[in-house]
């Protein structure tokens, strides 16, 4: 990423490394989650993806920013492999966690989706009670049994997406009988109660209200401490407000990852700065 | 140069007159279609209803000895032309079981000869005037009257129309159904379950899903033909039985169902399928508690709807020989049987004029369970249809 940014002849922070952000010198966890190196990827002929590098970082909460199109959306589903659902797409390079390539033969699916979690655009709730929808994963993957033990990991779970209070009398009326953002967040404990390493968060609040975007903004910078979340989000602000580290798409490719703070104040290339300052979007 | 809205408006005005034309044009056609719906109702309910009633003439009946070797013997002379045969064959048997009989005589309701229910029913009948005047007394008498016919749902075909019944094409169709939803149901919903989850779109499959839609078109006489072929001259599955009727019926049904729960899967949206993804699910666990749970009121649906269509077909199963005379109700599906199209399709060739009713009888029959099958199927998709 170094090599491509001088090559523009723009002007750029010399870093140590491909992928790495620019690091805060605060106390920040600068643990690996995913290391993605040299990532192509195709839709057909379409080259939608183009030599990405970057490394994420656990408890951190990571923005992925951009215009419309710019393959925002498309990396983050290589991170938990949901790509392999669409026929036409070929794939190239590394992602790699826990010292694995995800994309491996040997690699399941599966397995990795049980460590990467993901939230989608609309909420999807699953069509049955609230109860069955938090416990349906973990019982699935063979993590609670007994009926006591699964009250208290749905209750967990809800507690910590921050909707126990406005559901616990109501557990066993439908998913969808709740308003947008309460599904949202339904969506979010669902995630959370089968206990990933990473939440995938594909534009959680563009479909919601100004408040349940704002609960939701803040139940991200509390989930961080337990999980590593990965966000994509057409909103500046919010990116501005709830990440630590941000990373700007465009066309396929990374321009620029820096932390937040910087990337906002003091982006350091063209390209970033004329999109955070508006002047195209 | 700017329009008034008058000038619009006379403008308008042709454009109005034509879609009042088409909007009338279409009440006149579903008018139309509703008037032959009419039509057919009310000349199957005339010509049906009398189907329901069978006449009976109350007589003495003496159970003598001679009575018990020659049943004729047991009614007055200028009635034994009357009574129906049927009833008088019964006499030795009955009394054979009861000893107590022998000797007694009685004033009983005894079922009248089909041609003394058709003289009635006002219909022709091939009673002479002598025939006809002791019927004319009797009925005077308020000793001929005609009763509801409960015979017509208890007993299996007869020749003699007085005892026809549709009890046993009643039960063959019912049979051979459970045959074909057996048959036809598993195989259907898990070749669409496949074909629609877990295939890959490619020409492959694309071709198949052609030839399962043209399946789906060709005339069911030639299903007959290939159960006649396969079932009954290759593989030896026994004529005329709901075995071969089923599995014939279920070759035909297989495609409907193919669709119907094709289509029912594919309403299912796919934001429900990456959310059971997202959550680390195999695709066989994603289809079986997600997919098929909300698919299911739909594959339910179009399966009645399919069987319902299979209850109506009589080439095919005339084709493997269901047209046979079938007087007892028998309940296995190895014994030879009818189903209720081939009952009134045989009733229909019967020369006795007295089967004329009961052909109808029999229609309306199919008829209400058809009508109550395909609201059954209305009422489960409106009870089960889940909103999002």
């Amino acid at each position: 990423m170094n090599i491509k940014v001088a090559q523009r002849g723009e002007n750029v922070m010399k870093q140590d490394q491909p992928g790495q952000p620019v690091r805060r010198n605060d106390e920040a966890n600068h643990e690996l989650s995913i290391r993605v190196r040299d990532l192509d990827l195709w839709y057909g002929d379409f080259h939608a993806l183009k030599s990405i590098d970057m490394d994420l970082y656990e408890n951190n909460v990571t923005a992925l920013i951009g215009p419309s199109g710019c393959g925002k959306s498309t990396f983050l589903r290589c991170l938990n492999r949901m790509n392999d659902l669409i026929p036409s797409v070929r794939l190239k390079g590394l992602v790699e966690m826990d010292g694995r390539d995800v994309n491996e033969a040997k690699m399941d699916e599966v397995a990795l989706r049980r460590r990467v979690g993901m939230v989608f655009q609309k909420p999807n709730p699953f069509p049955k009670s609230i109860y069955d929808n938090i416990v349906y994963a973990p019982r699935m993957h063979d993590l609670v049994s007994r009926k006591a033990d699964q009250d208290e990991l749905v209750e967990r779970a809800l507690r910590d997406a921050g909707l126990w209070e406005e559901v616990k009398d109501k557990l066993h009326q439908p998913g969808t009988s709740l308003s947008g953002g309460q599904q949202q967040r339904l969506c979010i404990a669902r995630a959370i109660a089968i206990q990933p390493d990473v939440i995938l968060m594909d534009e959680p609040t563009s479909a919601l209200d100004p408040i349940s975007t704002a609960t939701i903004e803040d139940l991200m910078d509390k989930l961080k401490q337990q999980f590593t979340i990965i966000t994509v989000t057409h909103n500046m602000q919010q990116a501005a407000r709830v990440a630590d580290y941000t990373a700007f798409f465009h066309l396929g490719e990374v321009i620029e990852y820096n932390d937040t703070k910087t990337m906002f104040s003091n982006p350091h290339t063209k390209k970033a700065e004329d999109y955070i300052t508006g002047r195209y979007g | 140069m700017k329009q008034s809205f008058d000038d619009i408006s006379a403008q308008l005005r042709a454009r109005h007159r034509k879609s009042a034309r088409l909007k009338w044009a279409s009440m006149g056609a579903l008018g139309l279609a509703a008037l032959f719906l009419v039509l057919f109702f009310a000349d199957m309910l005339i010509k049906g209803t009398p189907a329901f009633q069978q006449a009976q003439i109350e007589v003495e009946v003496s159970y003598t000895e001679q009575a018990s070797q020659l049943p004729l013997a047991a009614v007055n002379e200028d009635v034994r032309q009357l009574v129906s045969r049927g009833y008088l064959r019964l006499i030795p048997g009955r009394m054979r079981d009861n000893p107590d009989l022998l000797g007694a005589t009685s004033m009983e309701w005894v079922l009248a000869d089909g041609q003394v229910d058709q003289y009635l029913k006002g219909h022709h009948s091939k009673l002479n005037d002598r025939q006809k005047a002791v019927v004319d007394r009797l009925e005077q008498e308020g000793r001929a009257e005609l009763r509801f016919n409960t015979r017509f749902f208890t007993s299996g075909d007869s020749k003699m129309p007085e005892l026809a019944g549709i009890a046993s094409a009643a039960m063959g169709t019912v049979l051979t159904l459970m045959v074909t939803l057996a048959v036809a149901f598993p195989i259907g919903v898990m070749t669409a379950v496949y074909l629609e989850e877990f295939a890959p779109d490619n020409r492959f499959t694309q071709l198949i899903e052609i030839n399962i839609n043209n399946l789906a078109a060709i005339p069911s006489i030639l299903f007959g033909l290939l159960g006649l072929a396969i079932f009954i001259n290759f593989f030896g599955v026994p004529r005329s039985t709901p075995i071969v009727g089923g599995l014939t019926l279920a070759l035909m049904t297989l495609p409907v169902i193919i669709i119907s729960t094709r289509t029912a899967l594919r309403s299912v949206p796919d934001s429900i399928r990456h959310a059971a993804f997202g959550v680390g699910c195999s695709r066989w666990q994603m289809v079986r508690d997600h997919v098929l749970p909300i698919a299911m009121p739909g594959i339910m649906t179009g399966s009645i709807i399919g069987l319902a269509q299979a209850m109506g077909e009589t080439a095919p199963l005339i084709i493997i020989g269901m047209v046979a005379f079938i007087p007892d109700v028998s309940t296995s599906i190895s014994d030879a049987a009818t189903v209720l199209p081939a009952q009134i399709f045989t009733w229909a060739g019967e020369p006795d004029r007295a089967f004329i009713e009961k052909t109808s009888g029999g229609i309306l029959v199919l008829l209400a369970v058809l009508i109550s099958l395909n609201a059954s199927a209305v009422v489960l998709r409106k009870r089960f249809e889940r909103r999002w």
